[in-house]
């Protein structure tokens, strides 16, 4: 119901006029320093519209004072990061990567980068500090698949293991001897006990000598007359005990039944050539390198 | 004062609506004419392509399964970011995405340049159980991808479909869309020249380590191999496209 506008006698406020039951509304404005506020923040967009992109036009938009962009603030960044590591990136490009080891303090530079990188790109794969999972080998260890040395850790990063994008790539295909039926089943458990009889764990004697006859027609070619694997072609050594996919029995014969055929990314390309040298003394110092 | 004569409108139902109107006209336009300006706001980069059915597959599981809830797929412009994700994405990267995946919510990493990064082998294992190979994960397991078969029987309506809303899809790869859900997965594919016309770029082969059946893991981890590859940053120029 409308009446008319009053003076509140309590707090000296014009009433709204409304009354509803005998009960009567304040008309309270809005504290000045809110509306203040509001105002200012009003003409603090028209200066920002002013000073940073703002409105689309026709065909582009209003780019603003400065041209302000993100990317250009990125790129701006970016360089002035290579700037800040240009003196070391440029001894890392003219080394070899054999010799940076001998030059200290690109050896700390190195090592610092390399272990950020190692986090961001191999960790899932090869475990934090390169302590390997079943079937992503450890980098901590001597055993090497493809060579531990630094030039033939820093190919293998470049062009990957079985990485078909990469012409280049470490490639060698142990046979699926069961599934392709290359060899019975009994030869295959006769192998299979040869090879564990190298950490003394075969439980029949009888198999192992039979076992060494088909290992030297099919297995020795590659990893070689003492089963000690021949680097060059990728094929491990069977008799140190480490073993990438498992060395007890059903893990044995599950590989030379279906063989194995793991996988790394060529990384030549994501990353650059620095970033790989960087890497590669970072893995080489990881335990095993050669 | 005007502020004093807001009861004209309060009063008169008409004229509320004409200040309604108005009101939701000038918010339309705001919202609505950047849209007209996608032309010239995407990148004109080359390589990007519509997914191949067995990667659009994936991707529909990978939204299935709320990926998107943890993992986005959008590298920010900024030095954190480039120096572990790699390029920042581009618009032009996720033109053909419907719904795109940026996400804004990193429980778990980015996964705009994932493709090539890691083995066939690894995402089996890192899918079935996380903690096997990355034992800090929070990710929760999702064995049974490798169980179930791909049911993607619709997949030329899909495609079809994606073309209607402006993929450009064109009429041979949705009459062969069908044949080419099974031929990626397949060694096949490697060597089939018109399958790699239609999809450069694809990863091909058997992807969960079991050739007899395809899986919604093989669809899942095709997605995952190809994002980020299509654009090749070794020789993308960013000076072109600075904005």
């Amino acid at each position: 119901m409308s009446t008319k506008v009053e003076k509140d006698q309590v707090s000296g406020r014009e009433t709204t006029g409304h009354e509803w039951d005998g009960i009567k509304e304040l008309n309270t404005p809005l504290p000045s320093w809110w509306v203040y506020v509001f105002w200012v923040t009003v003409i603090w967009s028209i200066g920002y519209w002013v000073v940073y992109p703002s409105w689309p036009t026709a065909n582009d938009y209003l780019k603003g004072m400065f041209g302000t962009t993100n990317r250009t603030q990125l790129h701006e960044t970016m360089n002035n990061v290579a700037a800040e590591r240009a003196p070391y990136m440029e001894r890392l490009a003219a080394l070899d990567v054999s010799e940076i080891t001998n030059d200290p303090e690109l050896l700390n530079f190195s090592m610092a980068g390399g272990k950020a990188i190692f986090a961001d790109n191999c960790a899932p794969c090869h475990g934090t500090g390169g302590s390997g999972n079943p079937g992503f080998p450890s980098l901590q260890d001597d055993a090497w698949l493809w060579g531990g040395s630094l030039e033939a850790i820093n190919q293998t990063i470049h062009v990957g293991v079985r990485w078909d994008a990469n012409e280049d790539t470490r490639i060698n295909d142990m046979p699926a001897f069961g599934r392709d039926e290359l060899l019975e089943r009994d030869q295959i458990e006769d192998v299979v006990q040869y090879v564990l009889n190298f950490t003394n764990h075969a439980d029949d004697k009888a198999a192992v000598s039979r076992g060494a006859v088909v290992f030297e027609e099919n297995c020795a070619s590659c990893h070689g007359d003492n089963a000690k694997g021949i680097q060059e072609l990728g094929a491990p050594n069977l008799t140190d005990a480490i073993w990438l996919y498992g060395g007890d029995k059903a893990t044995i014969t599950e590989t030379v039944t279906n063989s194995r055929r793991g996988v790394m990314p060529a990384w030549s390309g994501r990353l650059d050539e620095e970033t790989i040298k960087m890497l590669t003394v970072y893995v080489h110092s990881l335990g095993g390198g050669q | 004062m005007l502020l004093k004569k807001h009861h004209i409108v309060e009063k008169n139902v008409f004229v509320l609506i004409l200040g309604i109107f108005l009101t939701i006209i000038i918010g339309g336009i705001v919202e609505i004419v950047p849209l007209f300006t996608m032309e010239q706001t995407i990148e004109k980069v080359q390589g990007v392509r519509p997914y191949s059915p067995l990667e659009q597959a994936g991707r529909n599981i990978y939204i299935r399964e709320g990926c998107y809830n943890c993992h986005s797929q959008q590298i920010r412009p900024f030095r954190d970011e480039v120096e572990r994700y790699g390029h920042y994405s581009l618009a032009a990267e996720s033109m053909y995405d419907h719904p795109f995946q940026w996400g804004s919510k990193r429980t778990g990493p980015d996964l705009a340049r994932v493709g090539g990064k890691y083995s066939n082998a690894w995402h089996v294992a890192h899918m079935v159980d996380p903690r096997a190979v990355v034992p800090e994960s929070i990710m929760p397991g999702y064995p049974f991808l490798a169980e179930r078969k791909l049911n993607f029987d619709d997949a030329q309506a899909h495609l079809e479909t994606l073309r209607m809303v402006g993929v450009p899809y064109t009429d041979e790869m949705i009459e062969a869309a069908k044949a080419d859900l099974y031929l990626q997965a397949s060694e096949d594919a490697a060597y089939d020249d018109d399958f790699l016309a239609r999809y450069p770029n694809a990863a091909t082969g058997d992807f969960d380590g079991n050739p007899e059946k395809l899986t919604e893991m093989d669809a899942l981890i095709a997605y995952l191999q190809v994002l980020g590859r299509m654009v090749d940053f070794t020789t993308y120029n960013p000076q072109m496209n600075l904005r």
